[in-house]
């Protein structure tokens, strides 16, 4: 289930005692070779590029293509001027809006639908709910590498190419099926008790969903919420087919098409693009780290 | 509740039929209907239907500002004779088979790691889940500054170990282009891989090994023999996901190198973009796009059975 791994911390405080119990077995400097050491060097190498991206974006041009003079692991005088170049000279906060206006507009409407769908194929039980589930698992499974092509004829027809509203609304195709498959996982775990009583006092179907399961549901909700945002702010391809004019870029399009004019001093302005625009995300995580594992592992488990 | 539906119209006095619009709100299927109407839509729309027109696309001429006529297998047999093509197609087997390989065991290892007693243990796990959680393009741009040809990093370190003695040409190079892309793709996919085989490993009883460990157990033996049989159904699941999202990559080349240098690094999804929108030609784009499809259905598959087994483990009352 999708919440077993999270919550099988809490009930069972004895279990992970015990997983500290055999751990008297092992010596220090054992530990110290097995573990921390292989440990850390796994992170260095994970957390290298961010480090590298702050320190870039921070440099002064000079320190930047002198290596010699500068040892380049560190910076003398740090410079805020890529990031206000950044931020006033260039549209990168447009961009960051539109980024921001695509993921929260596709996210609300995936969650919404996945809501109901979600509902429907695990509560309702309509007839072929389970081939409705599995088929929406394959839609999971359909890259957008292969549909950029006709997609960007079909959005082409719908009057929509270089719009923003056009990744609005293709973008779900990329959120309903892992948060429907999320959702399904958190719907299953609510009693049917509940939804009886409430049958008998006379709610309709509506009334149950709204009032009942969703409220009991909000951490599953949360988490597709947010890994969905995560995946808007991530997308790539569609963004760069259907998107042409500079002002109605995302952030990850813009940064890879704007900044490249071979000049030797974009390295700054292009790291701060990279560090401001992936922030948001970051803040966004630290605050909801457990709801991002267990909407990662959910959909894979469920 | 079964009872409570079937239940309902034998309330009302035999000869009453309620009218129809009564009986619709209390029938599942019509209620379902309205309930799934709304994903049901997107997923039509903007996935099935494009995804029929892509095959479609692919036995046309069509070009931007220009629809096609059918043209039957053209498309397929010009690639046939492509040697761009096919370099493309080795070019993805190669990354998705070293990428996966690589990913799959470091992330073993890390979720191995991250499973013991240590100190900090949460942090460090949120922690490594971060490559993941920033965009692949704004990583890759940061890869691509790492791996600039005159003020890499990389290449002034081993210069000043005494290692090399000139700079490493890495995204100018064919094989070191290749090493690089693979390597970045590595990067960003082994949290994914490590954080999600972390859960299936916490779902292990402990008292397991303890057993083993009174028996005489040796750590590969408790590895071999608890930990990978009762791992391997998500081992299958997260594998599937890996190669499939491997093969189909797009983002991370297209920022780091566009396919160069002389196509070395195109993979068939930035082929299929540079052919099908960079030079217009849809239908010869929509063509590899679609020869993709045999390797994800494989994947698929893969994927399908190891489900299925995961299921048999667990008993058949999965959900």
């Amino acid at each position: 289930m999708t919440d077993q791994a999270l919550h099988s911390k809490s009930p069972s405080a004895a279990q992970t005692d015990d997983s500290a119990g055999m751990s008297y077995l092992e010596s220090l400097p054992r530990r110290l070779v097995t573990l921390y050491l292989p440990l850390f060097v796994i992170l260095v190498v994970l957390l290298f590029p961010f480090y590298w991206m702050g320190l870039t974006s921070i440099k002064p041009d000079e320190q930047l293509i002198d290596m010699e003079k500068f040892n380049p692991f560190w910076v003398v005088h740090p410079t805020f001027k890529h990031i206000s170049k950044l931020l006033f000279e260039t549209e990168y906060p447009r961009w960051l809006w539109n980024t921001m206006y695509v993921a929260v507009g596709a996210t609300t409407l995936s969650i919404i639908a996945s809501v109901l769908a979600a509902y429907a194929i695990v509560r309702l039980r309509f007839k072929g709910a389970d081939a409705v589930g599995v088929l929406i698992f394959f839609a999971y499974l359909v890259p957008p590498s292969i549909l950029f092509i006709p997609l960007a004829s079909v959005i082409q027809a719908y009057g929509l190419f270089d719009s923003p509203l056009s990744l609005i609304l293709v973008y779900p195709t990329l959120l309903i099926p892992f948060s429907t498959w999320l959702l399904m996982g958190y719907f299953k775990t609510i009693p049917y008790e509940l939804e009886e009583c409430a049958l008998i006092d006379g709610a309709s179907r509506w009334q149950i969903l709204v009032k009942i399961v969703v409220p009991l549901a909000i951490p599953g909700l949360i988490s597709a919420f947010i890994f969905s945002f995560t995946l808007c702010w991530n997308e790539f391809i569609y963004a760069l087919t259907f998107l042409q004019s500079t002002p109605n870029k995302t952030v990850p399009v813009a940064i890879v098409n704007e900044f490249v004019d071979g000049d030797i001093y974009k390295w700054g302005s292009l790291m701060a693009g990279a560090l401001v625009g992936s922030l948001p995300l970051v803040i966004l995580y630290a605050f909801f780290v457990e709801h991002y594992v267990s909407a990662m592992t959910g959909a894979v488990k469920e | 509740m079964t009872t409570l539906q079937t239940s309902a119209p034998a309330q009302a006095p035999a000869a009453y039929t309620p009218p129809l619009w009564a009986r619709l709100q209390a029938n599942r299927n019509w209620i379902a209907l309205w309930f799934m109407l709304p994903a049901a839509a997107f997923l039509i729309l903007f996935l099935a239907y494009p995804l029929g027109l892509g095959v479609w696309m692919s036995f046309t001429d069509e070009r931007i500002g220009r629809s096609g006529i059918f043209i039957g297998l053209e498309n397929y047999q010009w690639l046939w004779d492509d040697s761009i093509f096919w370099l493309s197609v080795f070019n993805t087997l190669l990354y998705t088979i070293i990428a996966s390989a690589i990913k799959f065991a470091v992330g073993l290892y890390l979720a191995l790691l991250l499973n013991r007693h240590m100190p900090f243990k949460a942090i460090i796990r949120a922690i490594v889940l971060i490559p993941f959680i920033v965009p692949t393009v704004l990583s890759a741009i940061a890869f691509w500054w790492i791996y600039d040809a005159q003020f890499s990093i990389i290449s002034w370190s081993l210069i000043r170990l005494g290692l090399i003695d000139h700079n490493i040409n890495f995204l100018g190079d064919s094989n070191w282009a290749r090493a690089s892309v693979i390597f970045a793709n590595i990067w960003r996919g082994v949290p994914f891989v490590a954080i999600t085989l972390l859960a299936g490993l916490q779902t292990v009883s402990p008292s397991l090994y303890e057993a083993a460990t009174l028996d005489g157990a040796t750590n590969w033996q408790r590895f071999r023999f608890i930990t990978y049989p009762l791992l391997t159904p998500i081992i299958a699941v997260v594998m599937t996901f890996s190669v499939l999202f491997t093969f189909t990559d797009f983002q991370l080349v297209w920022a780091l190198t566009r396919g160069g240098p002389v196509n070395a690094t195109h993979l068939m999804a930035t082929l299929s973009y540079q052919r099908g929108i960079i030079s217009g030609r849809l239908g010869e784009g929509a063509a590899i796009a679609t020869a993709m499809i045999p390797f994800l259905l494989a994947a698929i598959a893969i994927s399908w059975f190891g489900m299925q087994r995961r299921k048999w483990q667990q008993g058949s009352n999965n959900d």
